[in-house]
């Protein structure tokens, strides 16, 4: 088993993100993250996946996708040729002692504090799932009280653009 | 805005489709007609007719209701089914039997849900229906009003593609989308939920619409290389079997498939859902492999060393165990779907493109092969083919009851009605024998349920046929337990002047079950046992009577020639057969469910004789 990320380009329509997260589940996936939002085209969404699958089932399930009548492109991006980027809100246990060393930690990581409390920082990070990864073993043991992640979001590395001329055309 | 091509829209041969596909693209040189007004149903009923479609099968309902209206003016026949699940196989049937898109109509909730099963049995066998449904008004979805049903949801995974209406100047594009998605590439059900008010609505009306389809693009054309590298394999193969699945009958390339056939010298094999792809009465022809498939044409594929799949997909009734099915053959594997390739058995050579298309080029590769000197001597692997067809032929023992064989009632049904006539089966034991022992001659005259296995299939989908095919002379072959699954349809024959015929294999079980239980299940017979022989509940010739139409029985051989010349004689009411057969006879040969195909039984405890050292 391995991790792939898939950008999947499809209609921006009603039910589209059900039809090709329950393909997924239907033939036994179980999407490890998944993104969605806007493209430059208004008419497209992009929907990032991040599955883990050997290499046969998973040329299988992108032929599925390929088949959904909304989906218009699918490109495997790999972490080498392609900047990936998780989100990460982290509330930890901040009393005034441990502060100083917990925003020395922020710094660190470039993260950045968005809320102070009395007894609590909320941090906000981006970065590749090791780096949040490492982030939150270095804040584990201040205490973390809330934590929340987005979707991996991905884009090729170099001036190409995944939206081939089939996208453009159509939107 | 993509458009599809005018070769994507035309890619099937005159009457194959062709005729209710939308052809927007076709800018046209005069201005288009002025929109009309009208309303939600107005644009649905307009669509339809400006789609082509003759023929309607559905029940009103609360929901749909709007749509009736303009219906009751239209030049569209609709048919009032007794059950919605009757609609849906009455529609696929008459696109089995016609090759253009069969549509149903349903209200919302049960309605709709009714039609699941046809959706589901049409999407296993890539059969291209429409199905319209009334949904609950637009302000109301999600609320659980009165008879709501997520349809578009439920149906998600059964469809081709599917669509919640989300405003009433969408009907006709999305109708043009609906039956052109359903008729082109691999053909599949669609479903289109209108909400009530959304049908009520005042709108504008123009035709045509232009299709908005940007992630819709078939493969149909093969690629040029992976068709010589096939021909290639094709005259260098020893023992080459041509695997025939139902893609060449969607695609139309019957007649194709003769010439490579004959070009080739290959043996065919035709599944259960290619029946009358290829001539039965062709020399070439080693009939249905699979599990209950014959010898020669199970062990031409175990044996071979070239599988050339065409619209096929080594479904597991055909494979038997996959690990051990065709151990040593390279396999060509054509499809119009890229999904298919590759997905049960590796293809050395895929060939993405429609079954037609594929084949006349590889008509012209296998020619220029032969024309440069490579042609293979099958001589050899005739001679080991013709020794098995000749030891272990299609038959079956009279049953030691004295009982009617029911093999003996279908074979020789297939006999007097001739290879012209539509055949169409349930599920089960008949189904079997129906593949077995009528011979197919031609393309759309052989209609089942293969993939789903849809007991209730046969007399919905025969009245379907008849209504799209009025001259020819169609037969349900249907067991007791499937006729009673959806035998209320007799009354819509009656009353809509659809005269179909309906033999029932009546043999008072539910019978392929039952065979099961007297091989795996020590004959312990639970829950099998209809009691249509025991109680004659129901009696099928007072029910036929019942629904309007003519009853027949019959229970012994001498009877079976006359019973079956009257019922051919009698064209202008349904006629119901109750064939009383014997409940023991069996389907041989069988491969069991999960073994391999080299474990075939001719018959019980009868393996062929396999002589591994000509191999």
């Amino acid at each position: 088993m391995s991790t792939h990320t898939l950008s999947v380009l499809v209609e921006n329509k009603p039910g589209v993100l059900a039809r090709v997260s329950g393909l997924f589940s239907r033939r036994g996936f179980n999407i490890d993250s998944l993104a969605v939002g806007e493209t430059e085209h208004p008419e497209v969404s992009r929907i990032t996946i991040v599955v883990n699958a050997e290499d046969s089932p998973l040329e299988q399930v992108t032929k599925q996708l390929n088949k959904l009548v909304n989906v218009i492109k699918i490109v495997e991006l790999d972490a080498a040729t392609s900047v990936q980027r998780e989100l990460l809100l982290v509330k930890v246990r901040a009393e005034r002692a441990m502060r100083s060393q917990i925003l020395e930690t922020v710094q660190l990581f470039r993260a950045r504090v968005v809320d102070v409390a009395p007894d609590t920082l909320t941090i906000e990070a981006t970065g590749t799932a090791d780096k949040l990864d490492a982030l939150l073993g270095d804040l584990e043991p201040f205490g973390i009280k809330e934590m929340v992640q987005s979707g991996l979001v991905a884009i090729g590395r170099g001036s190409r653009s995944i939206a081939g001329p089939a996208l453009r055309t159509a939107a | 805005m993509n458009r599809p091509t005018p070769e994507v829209l035309a890619h099937r041969p005159p009457g194959v489709g062709a005729t209710v596909a939308a052809q927007p693209s076709a800018a046209p040189a005069a201005s288009p007609p002025p929109p009309t007004s009208t309303t939600g149903a107005g644009a649905l009923v307009k669509s339809l007719e400006a789609l082509g479609v003759e023929v309607v099968f559905g029940i009103p309902g609360g929901a749909i209701l709007p749509a009736y209206d303009p219906l009751f003016d239209s030049s569209v026949r609709h048919i009032l089914v007794r059950h919605e699940q009757g609609a849906g196989h009455a529609a696929t049937g008459y696109a089995q039997a016609t090759g253009r898109v069969g549509v149903c109509m349903a209200t919302s909730g049960p309605g709709a849900t009714n039609l699941v099963t046809p959706i589901a049995d049409a999407y296993m066998d890539s059969v291209g229906i429409v199905a319209i449904t009334g949904q609950v008004p637009s302000g109301a979805i999600g609320s659980d009003a009165f008879q709501e049903a997520d349809i578009q949801g439920i149906t998600l995974p059964i469809t081709k593609h599917n669509y919640l209406v989300q405003a009433a100047e969408d009907i006709p594009r999305i109708l043009a989308e609906a039956f052109h998605l359903a008729a082109t590439g691999r053909p599949g059900p669609v479903l289109v939920d209108i909400p009530k008010d959304l049908l009520q609505a005042a709108t504008q009306f123009s035709w045509p619409p232009t299709l908005d389809l940007p992630g819709y693009r078939p493969t149909l054309h093969p690629h040029g290389k992976q068709i010589r590298e096939a021909a290639r394999l094709m005259v260098g193969a020893r023992r080459p079997v041509l695997y025939v699945g139902g893609g060449v009958l969607k695609a139309g390339a019957a007649r194709a498939l003769r010439q490579l056939a004959e070009l080739t010298g290959i043996p065919v094999v035709t599944t259960l859902m290619a029946r009358g792809a290829f001539p039965d009465s062709h020399r070439q022809h080693l009939g249905m492999p699979g599990m209950h498939g014959t010898v020669a044409a199970v062990y031409g594929l175990q044996k071979a060393d070239l599988i050339v799949a065409l619209g096929a997909r080594f479904d597991d009734r055909v494979t038997g165990q996959l690990d051990s099915f065709a151990p040593n053959a390279a396999v060509v594997h054509a499809d119009v779907d890229p999904a298919e390739i590759g997905k049960n058995r590796t293809a050395d050579v895929p060939i993405v493109g429609d079954a037609r298309y594929v084949i006349e080029e590889l008509v012209g590769a296998v020619g220029a092969e032969h024309a440069a000197g490579r042609r293979p001597d099958l001589a050899e692997w005739w001679s080991t083919l013709d020794d098995l067809r000749a030891r272990y032929p299609l038959g079956w023992d009279q049953p030691a009851d004295g009982t009617l064989a029911p093999q003996y009632v279908i074979k020789r049904l297939g006999e007097i009605a001739g290879p012209e006539a539509v055949y169409c089966a349930g599920v089960g034991q008949h189904q079997m024998w129906a593949s077995q022992f009528i011979s197919y001659e031609n393309p759309g005259t052989w209609l089942n349920s293969g993939g789903l296995g849809t007991m209730g299939y046969a007399v919905p989908a025969a009245m379907g046929a008849k209504v799209g095919r009025p001259d020819a002379t169609v037969w349900a072959i249907d067991g007791d337990g499937c006729f009673q699954m959806t035998n209320q349809e007799l009354a819509t024959c009656a009353l809509e002047d659809i005269p179909i015929k309906v033999a029932i294999i009546n043999n008072g079980n539910l019978g392929m079950v039952r065979q099961w239980q007297t091989l795996f299940y020590n004959e312990r017979y639970s829950s099998t046992e209809l009691g249509t022989h025991k109680h004659r509940v129901p009696d099928f010739v007072k029910l036929a009577e019942a629904f309007g139409c003519i009853g027949l029985r019959c229970a012994s051989a001498s009877d079976v020639d006359g019973v079956i010349e009257a019922a051919m004689a009698i064209n202008d009411a349904p006629v119901v057969v109750d064939f009383v057969v014997g409940k023991d006879a069996m389907v041989w040969p069988m491969v069991a469910a999960g073994t391999s195909n080299d474990e075939i039984m001719f018959a019980r405890d009868l393996r062929p004789n396999f002589d591994e050292d000509d191999l």
